[in-house]
């Protein structure tokens, strides 16, 4: 009933990232349709976000870089954009990885969140923590729910915090549920389960200390977990157990509850705010009970980057009708244009390179760069004498651009700009979450998103999203310009 | 190796043009029928006597069959071309070649385009099957690119630029309001070009040609024997064609204020027809105002104004139909509407009017010059096909 196997010293987390959607909505707004009053904020994946495209986002500040030191590719969400079919390899062709890897889903379970971290742990792989929460309209899972990623890479070289325990408990219970395919999932009474995971919690800390954990030199804590009357009680109990006041409670006011990528969260919360030696204790409860006991190293101070809080505190506001337009829980009016056609599976793939990784190639003979990979340079016309150069990650300005309000777009308008890119080469791309007016010259970077879907094909493909500084209002969604 | 002038070896003797409109009582196949029973008629001929055919259009038929079928054309050779908004200009190129070279001694070139057919709004471009990663902009969008570029390059205010672009909307729709074949007929004040709704961009839908269905055709001989068809022929002075490479959207020395295959087409042109101050020398230019910015660069693309200046020339009434220049004296894409493969043919048309003085109230002043220019322009900035014809009523 326990999984205690000894955690390898050396292997840590090495890199990681937590990242939020740039939209907002007011639990107030969606709770009034229904007649009901509700505080605090809940985050908004774009209409071209889905749980592969947050992943990506969260997992490429990660991996730049470093991709050949990703030893495996863990998604975990329970809000997958495919069956069947993997969707961790988008996000392994995304992030532009060595195809010698795994890449390969977990879930769609909320437990698979705290899953991928322990699998990842395992090979020094990459733990992929995205989701998308929602519910009937109106109702406590749309408004508590939250959508966002984390990304975890595990590996023994100079980790900001190393793993030193984990333990699991399972049980077999009805506590949340949904049928696949359908859109909204249930709980029972919270009451039920919140006994259950008070028990697992329980057993949980036993294993912990049989495996030799002192609780009481746990520094810091975090519980994540969907059913919040749970995480509520077994945080008091993890509070006095290691003698330290839980953490991240007030996260899910802001940012809502992210489902599988909860655990992520929480635990890049936790990161956060570690100082050198500080011991860490993540707590998931989702169908049973799982721990993660890190210790943070020397590294962590300037091995970190944006801290979550940084993002959980800002946000666009976008209104609740948007927001059922963009999930489309309301169906929007089309524009009187053709929808576009299924993508081709065979253009994607010889494509790949510049569809999914954003690559191009640099002429040998003359230096120009140019997306997608040409046979013949633009420049000099030397024919297959390129090197491959990537934009992913690269600073671009605008060259002109231009909001079209006749083109089809799951969310009209369509803006589009050419962009030149810091490094060489340019492209007109899409451009999105646009939310002030756009000028010749301004500063975009590239962003994965999801086009439209036909034929259940998601169109994935890169956009590029205006760079706005910390003191520029947050004017909400660009629709006029 | 090199590209010759083919000026005064083939003439133009027989014209046709349907009305450009929403035809909804009529298909791509009447529409044709109409255009070249018009040309025939005018030249005392039948299908039986033209040798040769082609049908430029851009999405309303497939194959020569598009054309033979309709027109029950027994034993003819017939082609159908396409080359975006030169499509219809195309097909003139490929009858002027083939009489130019011997080949056959009639040729017939018509233009034909249905696009009221499919109830979307603008105009529905056809694609080859891909995976979706290019962005699917439209055609007013891909134009509106122009504008802030080339108000940040020239330093133009953004309200002498609107300016400029509403004279452009308004200047057109004068002169198709004489125009009985135009689709809009009437003139549209400044005020409503400006306040009419957004589409792309800077762009309103009164900046923006009309979507239409119409046929034009020409039937071309070799210049010697035009006078067996026609007292007044027109003479072919130049045709040329520039395909670009597509290198705008990746070479960042292009900037969106020009279209480079323009500048190209054009030198060839004027350098095969003998001109070196066209603006002086054009009685007319019917050019491919597409999208109002369009026309303002194209005025210093083709070299009737300075770089950074056509603004102020188009503000300035020297493009007016009583300017200096006349440019788009028919309306325009703008007025006249733009069935595409038809449009390079009625360009040609509207020369064959002005410069034989049959153009009625809208007859331009400058009909004596002989000389007058077409130009089509099809894709995008940075990524186009621009043709030139130079049309002339005197030989030499």
């Amino acid at each position: 009933m326990s999984d205690t196997a000894p955690a390898t010293e050396r292997v840590g987390i090495v890199g990681y990232h937590a990242y939020l959607p740039a939209y907002r909505l007011d639990r107030g707004e969606i709770a009034a349709a229904a007649g009901a009053m509700a505080r605090g904020t809940r985050r908004v994946a774009g209409y071209d976000e889905d749980t592969t495209t947050l992943g990506v986002a969260a997992a490429q500040p990660v991996v730049t870089g470093r991709e050949t030191a990703v030893g495996s590719v863990w998604l975990a969400t329970t809000d997958p954009v495919y069956a069947d079919k993997t969707n961790a390899t988008a996000v392994h062709a995304a992030l532009d990885l060595p195809p010698d890897i795994v890449a390969a889903d977990l879930g769609a379970s909320v437990r698979s969140g705290v899953v991928a971290l322990l699998a990842a742990a395992r090979d020094g792989g990459l733990a992929v923590l995205a989701d998308r929460r929602g519910g009937p309209a109106g109702g406590t899972d749309e408004r508590e729910g939250g959508d966002a990623a984390a990304a975890f890479l595990f590996g023994q070289e100079a980790p900001l915090a190393v793993v030193t325990a984990n333990a699991s408990v399972t049980a077999e219970f009805i506590d949340r549920w949904r049928v696949p395919g359908a859109p909204d999932g249930a709980a029972w009474e919270e009451r039920f389960g919140e006994q259950r995971y008070a028990e697992l919690a329980g057993q949980l800390l036993a294993a912990l200390t049989r495996a030799g954990v002192d609780l009481a030199g746990i520094t810091r804590f975090a519980v994540a977990g969907s059913n919040a009357r749970a995480v509520r009680t077994v945080a008091g109990t993890a509070a006095k157990a290691t003698g330290v006041a839980h953490e991240g409670g007030d996260l899910t006011g802001l940012v809502g509850n992210a489902g599988a990528a909860q655990a992520g969260l929480a635990l890049a919360d936790l990161l956060d705010a570690a100082s050198p030696g500080d011991t860490l204790l993540l707590i998931s409860l989702a169908d049973g009970a799982d721990a993660l006991v890190l210790r943070a190293t020397g590294a962590i101070t300037a091995g970190r980057g944006e801290p979550l809080r940084a993002q959980a505190g800002a946000g666009v506001p976008v209104g609740y009708p948007q927001y059922l337009l963009w999930r489309g829980r309301l169906a929007g009016e089309r524009a009187r244009r053709p929808e576009p056609d299924r993508p081709s599976a065979p253009f994607a793939w010889r494509n790949r390179a510049y569809k999914l990784s954003l690559t191009g190639g640099r002429c040998r003979k003359c230096g120009a760069a140019q997306f997608p990979l040409p046979r013949v340079c633009y420049q000099c016309h030397a024919v297959d004498e390129f090197d491959p150069v990537s934009a992913a990650g690269q600073s671009a300005r605008i060259v002109t651009f231009t909001v079209d309000r006749l083109a089809f777009s799951p969310s009209p308008p369509l803006i589009s700009a050419i962009i030149e890119f810091e490094r060489g080469g340019r492209l007109q791309c899409e451009l999105t979450d646009v939310r002030a007016p756009l000028h010749v010259g301004d500063e975009v970077i590239p962003v994965f998103r999801r086009g439209a879907t036909v034929g259940g094909i998601h169109n994935y493909r890169w956009k590029a999203r205006p760079v706005y500084r910390p003191s520029e209002p947050d004017a909400g969604p660009e629709r006029e310009n | 190796m090199g590209q010759h002038s083919l000026a005064d070896r083939v003439a133009i003797v027989s014209m046709g043009c349907t009305r450009f409109a929403e035809h909804f009582d009529k298909s791509a196949d009447e529409l044709a029928v109409d255009a070249v029973t018009e040309a025939l008629d005018g030249a005392g001929l039948t299908g039986d006597d033209v040798d040769a055919f082609w049908l430029g259009t851009y999405t309303s038929g497939i194959s020569g069959l598009a054309l033979a079928r309709p027109l029950r054309l027994v034993g003819k050779p017939v082609t159908r071309v396409e080359n975006m908004c030169a499509t219809g200009s195309e097909a003139l190129r490929a009858a002027v070649h083939a009489v130019a070279c011997g080949a056959v001694d009639v040729a017939l070139a018509v233009g034909v385009e249905k696009l009221k057919d499919t109830g979307y709004a603008g105009l529905i471009s056809p694609k080859t099957q891909d995976d979706g990663t290019r962005v699917n902009t439209s055609a007013p969008a891909n134009f509106s690119l122009l504008a802030p570029a080339y108000k940040n390059r020239y330093g133009v205010t953004a309200d002498d630029f609107r300016a400029a672009m509403t004279h452009v909307a308004w200047k057109n729709h004068a002169n198709g309001a004489l125009n009985p074949l135009a689709q809009f007929r009437k003139e549209v004040p400044k005020e409503a070009i400006e306040r009419s709704p957004a589409v792309a961009g800077e762009l309103g839908v009164l900046d923006c040609s009309g979507v239409a269905d119409g046929a034009a055709a020409a039937i071309v001989t070799r210049a010697e024997d035009a006078h067996r068809y026609t007292d007044a022929p027109l003479y072919i002075k130049a045709l040329s064609l520039v395909t670009g490479d597509g290198a705008g959207a990746a070479d960042p020395r292009y900037d969106y204020t020009t279209f480079p295959e323009v500048v190209e087409c054009a030198r060839r042109a004027y350098a095969h027809a003998g001109i070196t101050d066209p603006r002086a020398e054009l009685a007319l230019a019917e050019v491919h105002d597409c999208f109002t910015p369009t026309e303002l660069v194209l005025m210093e693309d083709l070299g009737f104004s300075a770089r950074g200046t056509a603004w102020r020339d188009e503000l300035d009434g020297i493009y007016d139909r009583g300017g200096d220049l006349p440019v788009n004296p028919d309306g325009g894409l703008k007025s006249f509407g733009h069935p595409v493969g038809a449009s390079g043919l009625r360009m040609i048309y509207e020369c064959w009017l002005q410069l034989r003085e049959q153009a009625g109230p809208r007859q331009v002043g400058t009909a004596h010059r002989g000389l007058a220019l077409t130009q089509n322009l099809g894709g995008a900035p940075g990524d186009c096909v621009c043709f030139i014809s130079i049309v002339g009523s005197r030989l030499g």
